[in-house]
C-alpha cells in the first residue's frame, strides 16, 4: 500500500489538533485522578453536559459556545464541589472508596446519560459558530478551524491551570496535599477544602471541555463513553500527576487515532485508545513520565 | 447445611417455578422470566469478583457478548446443543477474564476497574469488524420450532437459564463457606495483611476473575437463541454492566442472597418498568436506585436486615 | 558458626531520588532477641517490607533459613517462616477475631509440606493463641469491638499462627500505656523462650532495653551500631543521632 505523503502529514496535523483536544478532556481528570487520586470515571458526562448547555444557549440565544462555556465556570465548579462532599462524606471519611466509591461514579455517569437520552433523545447534535466550517489551506496541508479553534482554547485552558498549580499559594498546596496530608494539616490548611477547590476546578474543566467538544463533532448522549477510555488512557500513559506528561501522551494518542482511521477506517479508531489503555496498563502503569 | 443439600433444594424449587409457569400458559411469563434469571446470573457471578474479593468489573458485557459471540461462531460452523455452547462460552469467557486478569490484577483495584472498561470496548470493537459473525450488521440465529420432552422452544431456553442460575448461586455458597471465601475476603478488606499471612493473592484473585468471567460467559451463550437476532449494540450494551453491579449493591454483596434478591427486585422492576413507562425511565431507575444504595445504604438489602435482627437481639 | 537465620546483605532501596536504606548489612542468629531502633524516618519499616518481600531492594540480597529469597513474594516468604505484624494493625475487618486467626493457619500452616491441620486442629490451635494473647472471651467480636491494646495483641497473634520461625514486630507498642507496653513485652519474651526468633522494632526504649540481647541502630538508612544494648547506648554516634534530632 502506497501511503501517499499529504494524506500522511494531514492525518499528523488532524492528530496534532486532536489530540490538543484531547489534552484539555483530560486536564480534570489529571486533577482528580492524578492528584487527588479519585477514580472519577463520571468525568465523561460532565464534559457532555457541558457541551449539551453550550448547545442549548447557542441554538436559543446564539452564543458562541466558548463563551458559552466561561460564563458557566462558576456553575459547573459548584457542582464540582457538591459531587466532592457528597463522596467525601459517603465514601472518603468511611474509607469505602474502593468498591463504593467507583460504583457512585459509575451510577452519576449512568443516570446522566440516560437523562440526556430522556430530555435530548439520541439525534446528534451541533453548534453554529463562525469558525465551523472555514478551513485554512497551507499547501495540501488542510488546518480545519473547528479543529484549530479548539486546540488553541484547549492549549490556552493547560496552560493556564499548570500556572496555577505550579505558581500559586493555592495551587502549589493542591499538589502537596497529594504528597503529605499531615504536613498541610499542620500548617493549618484544611486538606478536605484543598481537596475540594481541587475537584471542583477539575469538574470546572468540563464546561470548557464541553464546549470544544460540540465545536469538533455532534454529539449525541452516548458519546461520553467513548472518552473514558481515552482520558485514563492519557492520564495513565502521561503519569499520573504530571501535566506535561498529560499534553505529550495526549498528543501521542490523538495522533495514532487520526492515522488509524486515516489508514485502517474509522470504526477501529476506539480500539485505538482502549487498547493503549490496557497496554500500559500490563507493561508500564507508571507511564512515560510517571513519579 | 452441606452443599449438596442445598443444591437440591435448589434444584427442587426450581422444579416448582417451572412447573407454576407452565401452568400459566402465557409465553411472556417464560420471556420475561428467562430475563430475570439471567441477571440472576450475572449479578451472582459479579459478585464474586466484586464482592467477596472487592475488585470492581465494569465491563460484564464484555464476558456476557463473548458468551453470546461463541455460540453465534458455532453456529455459523455447525449448530450445537445449547449446553454444549454453554460449556464453549464459559471456556471463552473465563479464558477472557485469566488473561485480563493476569494483565492488570498487580495493579490497585481502581486500574483492574478502569482496565475492564476498556476490555469491552475494545472486543466491542473487535467484534463490529468481524464478518464472519456479522459485524456491525448482526447475526441471524434460528432456533428450532421444539424440543423433545420440553416443547415450546422458550420454555426449554427458560429451563436452561434456570438451571445456570442454580448452579451459579449453589457454586457462590459454596466459596462463601470454603477456604477459598476466606482468601477471597481477605483479599478485600487488606490485600497487604492477606498476603503477609501467607495468601497466594494474585492467585486467588485470578480464580476469582476466571469464574466470574466463566459464569458470565454461559450466562451469554443461550442468548442469540433467546434474542434471534443479535447486534453488538445489544450484546454489549450498557446496561448490562450497570446492572451487573447494581443488583448486587442493592441486594448487599456479602453473601450469595444479595445478588439473587438484587436480581429479582431490579429486573422484574425493570420489565415493568419497561412495559408499563418506558426503556429509557427504567433504565434511568435502576441508576438513580445504584446511586442512592451505595450512598445510605451500602450495604445493600442484606445489610438493612442484618443492622434491624442485631439491634433486635441487643434489645 | 551456623549460619544465621537471617541474613541481610548490602541491601539498598531508594524511592525515586531518595536514598532509604544504604548498604545495610543485618544478620540474626536463630533464636536471639535482636531489637531494632532508630528516630523517625530512618528506613526501619522500610526495611523490615524489604525483608519480608513488601517492596524490592535495588541492591543486596536477603537469605533466610539458608535459603536466597530474593525474588520470592511476601506470602511465599512466609510461608517458609518469615513472618511480621504491621506498625498499624491491619486486620481483617469483616472477619471475627477467630477467623482473622484462621486465616494464617489455613493459608500458611496447611501451605507447608507434611500433613495438613484437620478442622478439629485449627479449631483447637486458634483458641491456643487467643488464649495466649489474653483474648479467648472476644473470638466472636469484630476487630471494630476492640481497644488499642486488643487490636495490637490480635495483629501479633496473627502473625504467631502462622507458625514462624522469625518474626519482626513493628512498632507493636506505639501508643500504649506502661503495664501494656511491659504485658507485650512480657509476650514477646515468652515467644522467643517457645523457640521464635524476634526482630522487635521499637521507638520505646524500656521496652528495648528489657527485652533486646542484641541492640542495631539504624539512621538516616544506614546501620550505625550493632551490639551489646549497653554499649550501643552509650556509643557516642547514636547519642548524637537521638540528640541531633
Amino acid at each position: 500500500m502506497i501511503i501517499s505523503a499529504d494524506l500522511l502529514i494531514n492525518a499528523l496535523v488532524a492528530g496534532l489538533l486532536l489530540g490538543c483536544f484531547y489534552a484539555a478532556v483530560t486536564v480534570g481528570i489529571s486533577i482528580s485522578f492524578g492528584i487527588l487520586d479519585i477514580v472519577n470515571i463520571a468525568h465523561p458526562a460532565f464534559i457532555i453536559l457541558g457541551s449539551y448547555i453550550a448547545y442549548i444557549v447557542n441554538t436559543r440565544l446564539g452564543i458562541d459556545p466558548i463563551v458559552v462555556s466561561i460564563v458557566m465556570l462558576p456553575v459547573f465548579y459548584a457542582l464540582g464541589a457538591l459531587v466532592y462532599q457528597v463522596y467525601y462524606e459517603s465514601f472518603e471519611r468511611r474509607g469505602r472508596e474502593a468498591l463504593s466509591g467507583l460504583a457512585f461514579f459509575f451510577g452519576v455517569l449512568f443516570v446522566t446519560e440516560v437523562v440526556l437520552i430522556i430530555v435530548f433523545g439520541v439525534d446528534y447534535r451541533y453548534v453554529e459558530a463562525s469558525y465551523i466550517g472555514p478551513t485554512l489551506r497551507f499547501g495540501f496541508v488542510d488546518l480545519p478551524l473547528r479543529m484549530l479553534v479548539p486546540c488553541v482554547a484547549a492549549l490556552i485552558l493547560f496552560a493556564a491551570l499548570q500556572l496555577f498549580l505550579t505558581r500559586t499559594f493555592m495551587g502549589r498546596a493542591i499538589m502537596a496535599v497529594a504528597q503529605d496530608q499531615l504536613a498541610l494539616q499542620l500548617m493549618a490548611a484544611s486538606p478536605t477544602r484543598i481537596k475540594r477547590m481541587a475537584f471542583a476546578i477539575s469538574i470546572a474543566t468540563c464546561s470548557v471541555a464541553g464546549a470544544l467538544l460540540i465545536i469538533i463533532q455532534p454529539i449525541e448522549p452516548s458519546v461520553g463513553r467513548e472518552y473514558i477510555g481515552r482520558v485514563f488512557a492519557i492520564c495513565v500513559l502521561g503519569g499520573l500527576g504530571s501535566l506535561p506528561g498529560t499534553l505529550i501522551a495526549a498528543i501521542l494518542l490523538g495522533v495514532m487515532e487520526s492515522l488509524t482511521a486515516t489508514f485502517s477506517g474509522p470504526s477501529w479508531a476506539p480500539a485505538v485508545s482502549f487498547g493503549f489503555l490496557l497496554l500500559t496498563l500490563a507493561f508500564r502503569p507508571m507511564g512515560l513520565f510517571g513519579r | 447445611m452441606r452443599t449438596w443439600v442445598f443444591f437440591l433444594i435448589c434444584v427442587a424449587v426450581g422444579a416448582v417455578v417451572f412447573a407454576l409457569a407452565r401452568l400459566i400458559q402465557n409465553d411472556y411469563v417464560f420471556y420475561a422470566g428467562y430475563v430475570v434469571l439471567q441477571f440472576i446470573v450475572l449479578a451472582t457471578a459479579w459478585n464474586i469478583l466484586g464482592g467477596y474479593t472487592g475488585y470492581v468489573n465494569f465491563g460484564s458485557a464484555a464476558f456476557f457478548a463473548a458468551g453470546a459471540y461463541t455460540s453465534v461462531f458455532f453456529h455459523k460452523f455447525y449448530p450445537l446443543p445449547i449446553p454444549v455452547l454453554i460449556v464453549l462460552g464459559a471456556i471463552v469467557s473465563g479464558l477472557i477474564g485469566l488473561g485480563m486478569g493476569y494483565l492488570t490484577l498487580r495493579l490497585r483495584g481502581a486500574f483492574f476497574a478502569i482496565a475492564t472498561l476498556a476490555l469491552a470496548v475494545v472486543l466491542q470493537t473487535l467484534i463490529v469488524n468481524w464478518n464472519y459473525v456479522g459485524g456491525a450488521r448482526g447475526a441471524y440465529v434460528i432456533r428450532p420450532e421444539s424440543v423433545p420432552l420440553i416443547g415450546n422452544y422458550i420454555n426449554y431456553l427458560f429451563l436452561i437459564m434456570l438451571a445456570l442460575a442454580v448452579i451459579a448461586i449453589t457454586i457462590a455458597r459454596a466459596i462463601e463457606r470454603s477456604q477459598l471465601g476466606y482468601g477471597f475476603a481477605t483479599i478485600r478488606d487488606d490485600e497487604l495483611a492477606a498476603e503477609a499471612s501467607g495468601v497466594p493473592t494474585l492467585k486467588l484473585k485470578l480464580v476469582a476473575t476466571t469464574l466470574s468471567g466463566a459464569l458470565m460467559g454461559m450466562a451469554g451463550a443461550p442468548f442469540p437463541y433467546y434474542i434471534g437476532y443479535l447486534q453488538p449494540a445489544s450484546a454489549f450494551a450498557l446496561d448490562y454492566a450497570v446492572n451487573s453491579i447494581a443488583m448486587p449493591m442493592i441486594g448487599g454483596t456479602s453473601s450469595w442472597i444479595g445478588p439473587l434478591i438484587g436480581a429479582i427486585l431490579v429486573a422484574t422492576l425493570q420489565q415493568w418498568a419497561t412495559v408499563s413507562i418506558s426503556s429509557e425511565l427504567s433504565l434511568l431507575i435502576v441508576g438513580l436506585l445504584l446511586v442512592a444504595f451505595v450512598i445510605i445504604a451500602p450495604n445493600g438489602i442484606v445489610g438493612l436486615v442484618q443492622d434491624r435482627l442485631r439491634r433486635g437481639k441487643a434489645k | 558458626m551456623a549460619e544465621p537465620l537471617l541474613h541481610v546483605a548490602g541491601l539498598s532501596k531508594r524511592f525515586g531520588g531518595f536514598v532509604a536504606l544504604e548498604n545495610i548489612d543485618f544478620a540474626v542468629a536463630e533464636g536471639e532477641r535482636v531489637g531494632l531502633i532508630g528516630p523517625n524516618g530512618s528506613g526501619k519499616s522500610t526495611l523490615v517490607n524489604c525483608i519480608c518481600g513488601t517492596l524490592t531492594n535495588e541492591t543486596g540480597s536477603v537469605r533466610f533459613n539458608g535459603e536466597t529469597v530474593d525474588g520470592l513474594i511476601t506470602h511465599e516468604r512466609t510461608r517458609r517462616g518469615l513472618a511480621r505484624s504491621f506498625q498499624l494493625p491491619r486486620p481483617f475487618v469483616t472477619l471475627t477475631v477467630a477467623q482473622n486467626l484462621r486465616v494464617p493457619l489455613l493459608y500458611t500452616v496447611n501451605a507447608r509440606p507434611g500433613p495438613s491441620l484437620s478442622a478439629a486442629d485449627i479449631d483447637v490451635r486458634c483458641a491456643e493463641l487467643l488464649r495466649l494473647v489474653a483474648l479467648d472471651g472476644k473470638a466472636d467480636k469484630y476487630p471494630r469491638d476492640l481497644t488499642q491494646v486488643e487490636m495490637r495483641k490480635l495483629e501479633l497473634a496473627r502473625a504467631m499462627a502462622a507458625e514462624p520461625k522469625l518474626l519482626l514486630a513493628d512498632e507493636a507498642m506505639a501508643g500504649l500505656s506502661q503495664s501494656e507496653v511491659d504485658d507485650i513485652v512480657g509476650l514477646l519474651i515468652r515467644l522467643n523462650e517457645r523457640g521464635i526468633t524476634i526482630v522487635l522494632i521499637e521507638h520505646i526504649m524500656r521496652a528495648v532495653m528489657k527485652f533486646s540481647q542484641r541492640l542495631v541502630v539504624l539512621v538516616s538508612g544506614r546501620k550505625i551500631a550493632d551490639g551489646k544494648p549497653d554499649a550501643v547506648i552509650r556509643d557516642p554516634e547514636v547519642e548524637k543521632a537521638y540528640l541531633g534530632q
